[in-house]
């Protein structure tokens, strides 16, 4: 096995489809939490493989997203001085801020560079002794570790010219968020399978038992997401509102205690500002104050930076799953990944970014499904 | 941005600054690998790597199982008598 073929299996794929007919009787609303399965979603066409009954509807999970437009000009501003390298992952480097976006001020001649992993960010501290360099950390779970090691090393190997500008966000308060909100519709999710990966599902348990609804930890490739919602849509006809794991390859119910111990040491548990949501109480990640001469956002003050959004955007609504893309009368006119209005138009994973992208702002919104 | 890829370690090495990295084989493309995260990860293992970073260790007999059931539910639905199939087939 390579781990990925065997899950894009047409035949596997429509087996399962059939085995969701049959054991389907009215109609439910899921969520798939992650921009990456909305992405797999849209590009599979899975949505349109289903039964009329089911509805995916699809969440806030794309870290790129859901960064405050405050945050990026925040980001701006950082990268545009002369005594700084800034170094972003390279889905940040497309994403306008109120200006201009991270390539454009590269070539206005900023000394911005696209990393593979927050760790390269070190060879080119130590390497650029007489420059700042900063680095993006924006992510959910699945990425913290990574961007905390790099603070971590960096303390350890006494690189004082290296700092973070972190935007993390943890998905249990986003879907605790969603399901309080009075114009919920999701009644079972498809839960986050990397996120899970680093923090186990323990923390999903509560969601589920206090608001009634089946969370399935779910994988990325079709058949891992067509096998996801079976789970979930075999739970919602039994009544029953339990944490399943689809994923169990790589998930297991504690995660990985390794991680989640340098996660704790460097971060602590903040409130954070979703784009198209507003502030969601205890849904981020700051640096702890032992670890606060890494953090960019003391370092070159700019806390006091605040940005206004597009009012014209459904972003929020779309986010929840209240909306769909083709809902809104900006998506494909005024609204592009060229230029994006709002959220989920900024990055591949967004939801309207995907719809985009495969084409269904060329089809008529009312155009039947399952066709 | 949560995507992680599944690589197969082929080389486990001990960096000059104490971080233990190593080399994962991505259907063709080597890359470095942190390994702090799976102090259990061996050479041969496929480990999901995100960023640079190997989260996890796969559970090969896990995806082999769950692989298998889903094989095994396919063919028991080639049992199924056929008025369901008409009924599920049978849609626009």
């Amino acid at each position: 096995m390579k781990f990925l073929d065997e899950y894009r299996d047409e035949a596997l794929a429509q087996k399962i489809v059939d085995e969701i007919r049959r054991v389907v009787t009215k109609p439910w609303v899921l969520m798939e939490v992650c921009g990456g399965q909305t992405h797999t979603i849209v590009k599979y066409g899975i949505d349109r493989l289903l039964p009329d009954e089911i509805e995916l509807v699809h969440g806030p999970g794309c870290p790129v997203c859901v960064t405050p437009l405050e945050m990026i000009d925040k980001a701006h501003t950082i990268a545009q001085r002369p005594d700084v390298i800034f170094c972003s992952f390279g889905d940040m480097l497309r994403v306008p801020g109120s200006d201009a976006d991270l390539l454009v001020l590269k070539s206005r001649g900023a000394d911005i560079r696209v990393v593979y992993s927050p760790i390269d960010c070190l060879k080119i501290a130590r390497a650029n002794p007489e420059k700042k360099v900063v680095f993006f950390a924006i992510g959910f779970e699945t990425t913290a570790p990574a961007n905390a090691m790099s603070v971590w090393q960096a303390r350890k190997q006494r690189i004082n010219n290296f700092s973070i500008l972190v935007s993390h966000v943890l998905v249990p308060p986003a879907i605790g968020s969603i399901l309080q909100s009075p114009l919920n519709r999701v009644q079972g999710f498809l839960g986050p399978g990397h996120v899970c990966t680093i923090m186990g599902y323990r923390e999903y348990e509560p969601i589920a038992e206090r608001f009634r609804v089946p969370i399935v930890i779910t994988g990325f490739e079709p058949t891992d997401i067509l096998q996801g919602a079976l789970m979930a849509i075999q739970q919602l006809e039994a009544g029953t509102h339990e944490v399943q794991n689809q994923y169990m390859r790589v998930v297991q119910r504690d995660g990985n205690s390794v991680a989640q111990s340098l996660v704790n040491e460097v971060f602590e548990v903040c409130d954070r500002k979703w784009r198209g949501v507003g502030s969601i109480p205890k849904s981020g990640y700051r640096l702890r104050h032992e670890f606060h001469e890494y953090d960019a956002e003391l370092l070159f003050d700019v806390k006091e930076i605040d940005t206004q959004e597009s009012s014209t955007c459904i972003s929020g609504l779309v986010l929840r799953g209240v909306k769909k893309p083709q809902d809104c009368p900006a998506f494909g006119k005024q609204c592009t990944p060229e230029h994006p209005l709002g959220a989920t138009m900024v990055s591949a994973e967004g939801a309207c970014a995907a719809y985009y992208a495969y084409g269904r702002h060329l089809q008529a919104t009312n155009a039947p499904r399952n066709s | 941005m949560c995507l992680a890829i599944p690589g197969k370690l082929i080389e486990i090495v001990q960096h000059p600054s104490g971080i233990r990295m190593g080399r994962a084989n991505f259907g063709g493309i080597v890359k470095q690998v942190c390994l702090e995260y799976t102090p259990e990860a061996k050479v041969d293992d496929y480990v999901l790597v995100h960023v640079g970073f190997a989260l996890s260790t796969i559970d090969q007999e896990e995806a082999m199982r769950t692989y298998d059931l889903l094989k095994e539910m396919s063919q028991l639905q080639e049992l199924e008598v056929p008025e369901i199939r008409e009924v599920t087939l049978g849609g626009p």
